[in-house]
């Protein structure tokens, strides 16, 4: 099955969860007094998760035929090009991403954007260390600067042991 | 109309607002000259900046310009490294890469600012002309008709999808409106589909999605596929004149494609692709047969057909925004997001409500489009010197930027994590050749198109305005058909060819 498929299944079960929770649990908590609307919370949901289903399904089943044979579809070509993507460069970024979300407050601005944009370089296999860290150094100061004094939106610089 | 135009004229020629114009399209062109990124990506990108500005008329302009910008900048990157930034200007490059191949680099972007310029210009004005007139007819839409007018604008995304792919369409259509469900609505103030955690009691943020769904996986696919993010030194570029004779072979070209772009551009969904790739068929298949032989091998008719059209096409996109307040691109989607983040809600009732917003934004589109022509033009040799950053330093400052944008959005380290995991979703979704911008149009509109069938319905008492009011009865109709007609045309010429009667 494509890849396409797999992913219209994971979509069809989305929408199956979206869908018994709108028709089963949502109203158990509805008020009387807005039972007696013509439209609840749930109306909507209940009407999206049942156009969701069917067209789930049609896509699951395989019912709409591409005007492309199948060997040629993106969908299908894809597991060709993944064996030659740098999957591992794409995954540790991300997980560099990740990281910055969570060490964003706790160590400051200045030192995890600095070490995002150093280590970032380095995973995709930049080495001249000294030209890294002055370009991250300088983008980081204009960044900080043009955020805090321009904008106004405080962001905490300095790590959250050292006051601020 | 003309009272409208002076007051426009007046916002639009502040100091600041000027200074907006031109620094949006300086940034766009920057950005969009970058191979790999497209003007949706940077649109999402500059939109936390737009929003601080706190004024909408600015905060539009600025967008606006960024927006002019980075299409002409991704046809810089198309016609001196053959690497279209954006789907866009994919055909540009068809005859402009053979003319900077050939030395005539400068030419060739001259061709291409005069035919974005005149594009962009054409459309203004057909702008000015039909935005008042359809939403004077807008204005005697109910809730009733707004609500099918908007299931007719979803409808008509998913149909120009393509064969084969309208489901798929649909169905990021329909994911976007239910994750615009999620959180509390403000129809019924009680929280929905939130999962008992209160980082999603007020929803998902539209700029984290934006970025999510398309700066990120720009980013990840230059990442993981290098030959995308051609980076090297383009050839000299000199001698950005053109000859009296040359203009005037390419001027009926740029007329022709300047109309016909701009109406494609109306249309939801159809957009700057389409309009460039037709008008490239077009103007090969009207061309003299010496000159069709040109075309491919360093055509200027070919070179400006596709820019004046896709120009055309992305001021007309902005017809049914300001009028209907229904996006019928990513770009104005994320336009329509921005909007309504300053409070300000796009539709008929803008040119009474906000005239200064509506006509700002209409004359600062002919200023965009004179300072790509007399500014960014002579600064083109110089601003080519991007192209030659080395992608190992372009790459973490792309995602640094959507990690800033998503957390100055909203100030909360969560969205950042949000935004990671719908990254890799997004990413994987384009994989499998999902189309991801109905999913954010979707989003954007499901709170509107909720509220309006809620109200609707409350309206009539139950689902009766359906047949009622016969224009709301007539619109889904439309709607229905859009959606149904591809794939039962798609099905009758599949059995003629296999040869099967017609009965079924």
């Amino acid at each position: 099955m494509a890849l396409d498929r797999w992913i219209g299944l994971v979509l069809l079960g989305i929408f199956v969860a979206y869908g018994y929770a709108a028709w089963f649990t949502m109203d158990a908590g509805l008020a009387p007094f807005m039972q007696r609307n013509p439209i609840w919370p749930s109306t909507f949901p209940k009407v999206l998760s049942i156009i969701g289903i069917l067209v789930g399904l049609i896509i699951v089943l395989g019912l709409e035929k591409p005007d492309k044979p199948r060997d040629q579809d993106p969908s299908v070509t894809v597991y060709r090009q993944l064996k030659e993507f740098k999957l591992g460069q794409a995954g540790l970024l991300l997980g560099l991403m990740v990281a910055y979300a969570l060490l964003l407050r706790p160590a400051g601005f200045i030192a995890a954007t600095v070490g995002f944009l150093v280590i970032g370089s380095a995973i995709l296999g930049e080495r001249r260390w000294i030209t890294m860290i002055v370009v991250a150094g300088l983008a980081t100061g204009i960044v900080w600067y043009l955020v805090q004094v321009v904008l106004g939106i405080f962001l905490r610089p300095l790590p959250a042991f050292m006051g601020v | 109309m003309l009272e409208g135009i002076l007051i426009g004229l007046q916002t639009a020629f502040s100091v600041q607002n000027l200074l907006m114009v031109i620094g949006g399209c300086l940034i766009g062109t920057f950005i969009g000259m970058l191979p790999g990124l497209g003007p949706m990506s940077i649109i999402a990108i500059m939109i936390p900046v737009a929003i601080s500005l706190g004024d909408p008329s600015a905060a539009l302009i600025l967008l606006a310009g960024v927006y002019y910008g980075a299409i002409f900048g991704g046809s810089t990157s198309s016609i001196l490294l053959n690497a279209p930034g954006v789907a866009g200007t994919v055909a540009t490059s068809f005859d402009g890469y053979p003319m900077a191949r050939d030395g005539k680099a400068g030419k060739a972007l001259t061709i291409a600012a005069i035919a974005s310029f005149c594009g962009g210009t054409v459309g203004a004005i057909l702008l000015m002309i039909f935005a008042p007139m359809l939403s004077s007819v807008a204005l005697l839409f109910h809730s009733a008709e707004y609500f099918a007018l908007m299931v007719v604008g979803l409808s008509a995304i998913a149909a120009f999808a393509g064969t084969g792919q309208v489901a798929k369409a649909i169905m990021m259509t329909l994911l976007g409106l239910i994750m615009a469900t999620v959180g509390e609505g403000a129809l019924f103030n009680m929280p929905r589909f939130t999962m008992g955690l209160m980082d999603l009691q007020s929803g998902f943020a539209f700029i984290t999605l934006a970025m999510a769904m398309f700066a990120l996986p720009e980013a990840l696919y230059l990442v993981m596929d290098p030959a995308r993010s051609k980076s090297g030194q383009s050839g000299d570029i000199k001698d950005l004149r053109i000859t009296r004779d040359e203009a005037k072979s390419i001027a009926p070209v740029i007329g022709r494609q300047s109309l016909q772009g701009f109406f494609i551009g109306v249309l939801p969904g159809a957009g700057a692709t389409i309009a460039s790739f037709l008008g490239y068929a077009v103007e090969r298949n009207i061309a003299p047969e010496k000159e069709k032989q040109e075309f491919g091998k360093g055509s200027i008719k070919g070179l400006a057909a596709p820019e004046t059209a896709n120009n055309a096409a992305c001021t007309g996109s902005f017809v049914p925004l300001l009028t209907l307040g229904i996006p019928g691109s990513g770009t104005t989607a994320i336009l329509l997001g921005a909007l309504i983040a300053l409070n300000v809600t796009p539709g008929p009732r803008l040119m009474l409500d906000d005239p200064q917003i509506f006509w700002a934004v209409i004359i600062s589109m002919y200023i965009g489009n004179l300072v790509l022509l007399i500014l960014n033009l002579p600064l083109i040799p110089y601003i080519a010197k991007i192209l030659a950053v080395p992608r190992n330093f372009l790459i973490p400052f792309i995602l640094f930027f959507t990690l800033m944008g998503a957390y100055i959005g909203q100030n909360n380290a969560t969205e950042l994590l949000l935004l990671v995991g719908f990254g890799v979703c997004a990413t994987v979704l384009r994989f499998a050749d999902y189309p991801l911008a109905p999913l954010l149009i979707g989003f954007i509109l499901g709170g509107m198109l909720e509220d309006n069938f809620s109200r609707s319905m409350q309206l009539y008492d139950g689902i009766g305005f359906i047949w009622e009011r016969p224009m709301t009865l007539g619109l889904l109709i439309v709607a229905a058909l859009l959606v149904i007609l591809p794939s039962y045309r798609a099905r009758r010429a599949r059995a003629r060819a296999e040869g099967v009667a017609d009965g079924d």
